[in-house]
């Protein structure tokens, strides 16, 4: 507050001197909380950090210089290897170990015609993420007009529809994935089943958002003109929540890529355990080829929807809810 | 309104009426699209084969498994007698006598050469637990025979055995005599003769409950989800699922075990030390963490690492994209390679997974949440670096020139023309990824990250343990519904408001729909 000691303030009134104190006093407690506030994140970050160190298997320090062993060993034979293991072409140093089996995973299509390995483990990953992204939404594009509370009258119906949203996102999809792998066999199947239903609650819920936020005035004239329930949610608020719709649809897309690839590290398949498998065994070569891939594919993925939603909703903003 | 009318209107407004054929059939193209692709996927995934062989019986026994936990008594037939068996770590603790499963006992005689042994074993098997507690032999188990010392001497016994046994099942029973099995489920009942070690054979024709897969062989028997039993040509085991969580605060191994509350509560208040080390407090706290079924103690520790993995994380990442975001910004840092090549940082950061991440710090970490603390804070160091960079290219200019209108140094400028601009948006994005964060980082944990998503993922993988399963989401559930709730009130505390979706008041924050994490 310096630029205030510079300025000379002119003689104050009683009333004006107590306004003045009142102003000091209040920015004085406001610094005090501030203050507080920031010393407990100091308390409670340290705090967390010794324990985070405490039980954690290796030491923080102890290993430090140990991550950078890791990317050292990280270096593959040759520059080029990493290329070979992407596209499945033999390698020179190829031992007959699983480290250089660069041609043991092609996919054939026809005689002479292949998809490189982790090329056909992307798929299908993406697969799972598309496929479960296309059931949750339809789900809750579903659910979504029972919930919200211009379309629907009901207040069970609406209190039942909103709880059950909340439920299956708000529970952990790790849960529903190895719920499914004990039933099913190991397979890209639990993954679909986890991450769609996660999808039905969290895009019920930024649907039916959506929803209570449309104009009712078509709806008004369908009512008017006495169009029954499913034709004025069809032909007053679909049409105009549509492209907020697929914005989330689109959005939902770029975290289930993710979603699918850490189910995938733990058992769902996909290009998520051949990186797990790469990294525990210490495959160079293989490793960077699939971070790599990895790497091209979420940000080929995040920059198509972005592109695809600008064009949907172009730089148009909805009041959106309270995120989640 | 006429056709004329009509047609007047079709030629003013050609574009709506006469629109291009792929705008016009762009719904059901879209459908059909859909539909096509879900069967591709039926075919990639190979979906209805995999439907088809999945085990649907066993998820219902898991999702039973839940909420409640069975108990397997295991009757034997001998030659005139029957022995009465629990699984090794029955939940009802070494000496298992409960009053389901009822007993009629009698004084027999039998040859001591051939049958001794047989019981001898069974009677050592039952009761486990004696090494601890040598409890007095049972009724329920031929008494420890006198001659077991001398087991080859040919001469006749007399001894209490049971002869008899019933094990009820609510409203259904199992009836076990050495030749004889009848269950009965409500009304209906089936008598079995039973040939010892040869065959099993119903005297009447099956009910649909009872299965029995070819003459002769076990009997399937189902009782709902009260239990189920086999009866087999040598024994008959019988599931009763009881309701609830077993041994949920103290296992068989505490002396808290099987007392109510009001006598544990008695006896730490101010019973007799149990263990003359240390008051009775310590030992039912010491019991408690440490219950060999539940392991509260590991879980809840494992609960705590994930929500500080959680928080480190994200205070982190906030604290280092903050000074990022400004440079990134063109706005503030009017330096093109400066803000590109912060961008791009970012970008990277971003888009390289959590998962990658999170296997690498693992790696150099070792598995516990400094490996999943560094991956959340690499990850959302990115995300939040953009979030805030594109906060603050979207702040209004007028503030920061009045600020150096008076003269401000550009430090100055920053603090009182831009910070207040942006700080609300920061701290709220700040606040939504702790949530989200709170939720991916039991995912992350099941990886090898640390905290209770790995042990989730080990219970998981047993195919036994449910109920711990559903005890840790019930606690990962509570957690994110606190920490939601914490985080709202600390976003209204903070800012004033908290933007729900009724909020139609204009926003601050960019105008771009949700950035990704916070529909996490």
């Amino acid at each position: 507050m310096s630029a205030t000691d510079v300025y000379r303030a002119p003689a104050l009134s009683t009333e004006g001197a107590l306004v003045e104190q009142h102003w000091r006093d209040l920015a004085a407690r406001r610094r005090l909380y501030t203050i507080a506030g920031l010393v407990f994140l100091l308390l409670a970050l340290s705090g967390s950090l010794w324990f985070a160190n405490e039980t954690n298997a290796g030491k923080f320090f102890d290993r430090l210089p140990h991550i950078a062993d890791f990317f050292v060993e990280l270096k593959p034979r040759d520059w080029f290897d990493p290329v070979r293991a992407l596209f499945d072409l033999p390698s020179p140093y190829d031992d007959g170990s699983l480290k250089f089996d660069y041609p043991e995973g092609r996919v054939y299509l026809a005689q002479g015609i292949y998809i490189p390995e982790y090329f056909y483990r992307m798929i299908e990953t993406l697969n799972i993420a598309l496929f479960s992204t296309l059931v949750g939404s339809t789900f809750g594009f579903l659910l979504c007009f029972l919930a919200a509370s211009n379309i629907t009258a009901s207040r069970w119906l609406r209190f039942t529809t909103r709880r059950f949203l909340e439920i299956v996102r708000a529970f952990p999809e790790i849960v529903i994935a190895g719920f499914f792998l004990a039933i099913f066999s190991l397979g890209p199947i639990p993954a679909i089943l986890a991450v769609s239903i996660h999808t039905v609650g969290a895009l019920g819920k930024m649907f039916f958002e959506v929803v209570e936020n449309a104009d009712m005035k078509p709806d008004e004239g369908l009512r008017a003109v006495g169009a029954n329930w499913v034709e004025r949610v069809w032909f007053g608020i679909v049409p105009q929540v549509l492209p907020n719709f697929m914005s989330y649809f689109l959005l939902r897309f770029e975290i289930n890529v993710r979603a699918s690839t850490i189910l995938g590290a733990v058992g769902a398949g996909g290009i998520g355990e051949s990186l797990r498998l790469s990294i525990s065994r210490g495959h160079e070569a293989k490793t960077i080829a699939i971070v790599f891939l990895l790497f091209c594919t979420i940000v080929a993925v995040d920059q198509f929807s972005a592109w695809l939603r600008q064009r949907l909703v172009g730089r148009q903003a909805f009041a959106y809810g309270r995120g989640e | 309104m006429n056709a004329d009318a009509i047609n007047d209107i079709a030629a003013r407004h050609p574009e709506a009426f006469r629109r291009p054929l792929w705008k016009r059939y762009a719904a059901p193209f879209g459908v059909l699209l859909c539909i096509l692709y879900t069967f591709y996927c039926w075919w990639f995934f190979s979906i209805g084969i995999v439907l088809e062989k999945a085990n649907w019986n066993l998820a219902g026994a898991y999702l039973a498994d839940w909420v409640s936990y069975e108990i397997r008594p295991d009757i034997e037939f001998k030659d005139d007698y029957l022995t009465i068996d629990y699984s090794r770590f029955s939940k009802l603790g070494s000496n298992p006598n409960p009053d389901w499963v009822i007993k009629q006992i009698a004084v027999i005689e039998r040859r001591g050469g051939d049958a001794a042994p047989a019981p001898a074993m069974a009677t050592d098997k039952s009761s486990q637990g004696s090494f601890m507690a040598p409890g007095a032999p049972t009724a329920e188990n031929p008494a420890p025979s006198p001659d077991k010392s001398v087991p080859a001497a040919p001469k006749t016994v007399r001894e209490k055995a049971v002869v008899a046994a019933t094990v009820v099942l609510g409203s259904g029973q199992i009836a076990i005599t050495p030749d004889l099995v009848t269950v009965t489920r409500g009304a209906e009942s089936v008598i079995f003769d039973i040939a010892k070690d040869r065959s099993v054979t119903p005297r009447t024709p099956l009910p649909d409950w009872i299965e029995q897969r070819k003459p002769g062989s076990t009997a399937y028997v189902s009782f709902g989800f009260l239990g189920r039993a086999e009866v087999q040509n040598d024994e008959v085991i019988a599931w009763r699922r009881f309701f609830g969580w077993a041994n949920f605060v103290f296992d068989t191994n505490s002396p808290f075990w099987g007392k109510s509350f009001g006598e544990v509560a008695s006896l730490i208040v101010s019973g007799e030390r149990i263990d003359a080390s240390r008051s009775n407090a310590a030992l039912a706290w010491d019991n408690i963490l440490y219950n060999a079924e539940w392991q509260h103690g590991d879980v809840w520790l494992k609960l705590l690492q994930t929500i500080v993995m959680a928080f480190v994380g994200t205070v982190l990442a906030s604290i280092v994209a903050f000074p990022l975001a400004f440079l990134a910004a063109r706005n503030i840092t009017p330096s093109w390679m400066a803000n590109q090549a912060t961008k791009r940082f970012f970008d990277f950061l971003r888009s390289v997974d959590m998962l990658i991440w999170a296997l690498f710090f693992t790696r150099g970490f070792g598995p516990g949440p400094l490996a999943g603390m560094s991956a959340i804070f690499f990850t959302d160091t990115g995300t939040l670096g953009k979030l805030y960079s594109e906060a603050l290219e979207n702040i209004d200019d007028k503030q920061r020139e009045g600020i150096r209108s008076v003269g401000a140094t550009p430090a100055m400028v920053q603090r009182y023309g831009v910070l207040p601009q942006v700080l609300p948006v920061f701290l709220s994005q700040s606040l939504y990824f702790w949530e989200s964060n709170t939720r991916s980082a039991t995912i992350i944990g099941a990886v090898g990250a640390g905290g209770i998503g790995l042990k989730l993922w080990e219970a998981m993988r047993t195919n036994t343990n449910w109920a711990n399963v559903f005890y840790m989401v019930l606690l990962i559930l509570l957690v994110v519904f606190i920490f939601d709730n914490l985080s709202n009130y600390l976003r209204r505390k903070l800012m004033g408001t908290v933007g729900n979706g009724n909020d139609k008041r204009p926003q601050r924050t960019p105008t771009r729909p949700l950035p990704a994490a916070q529909i996490a």
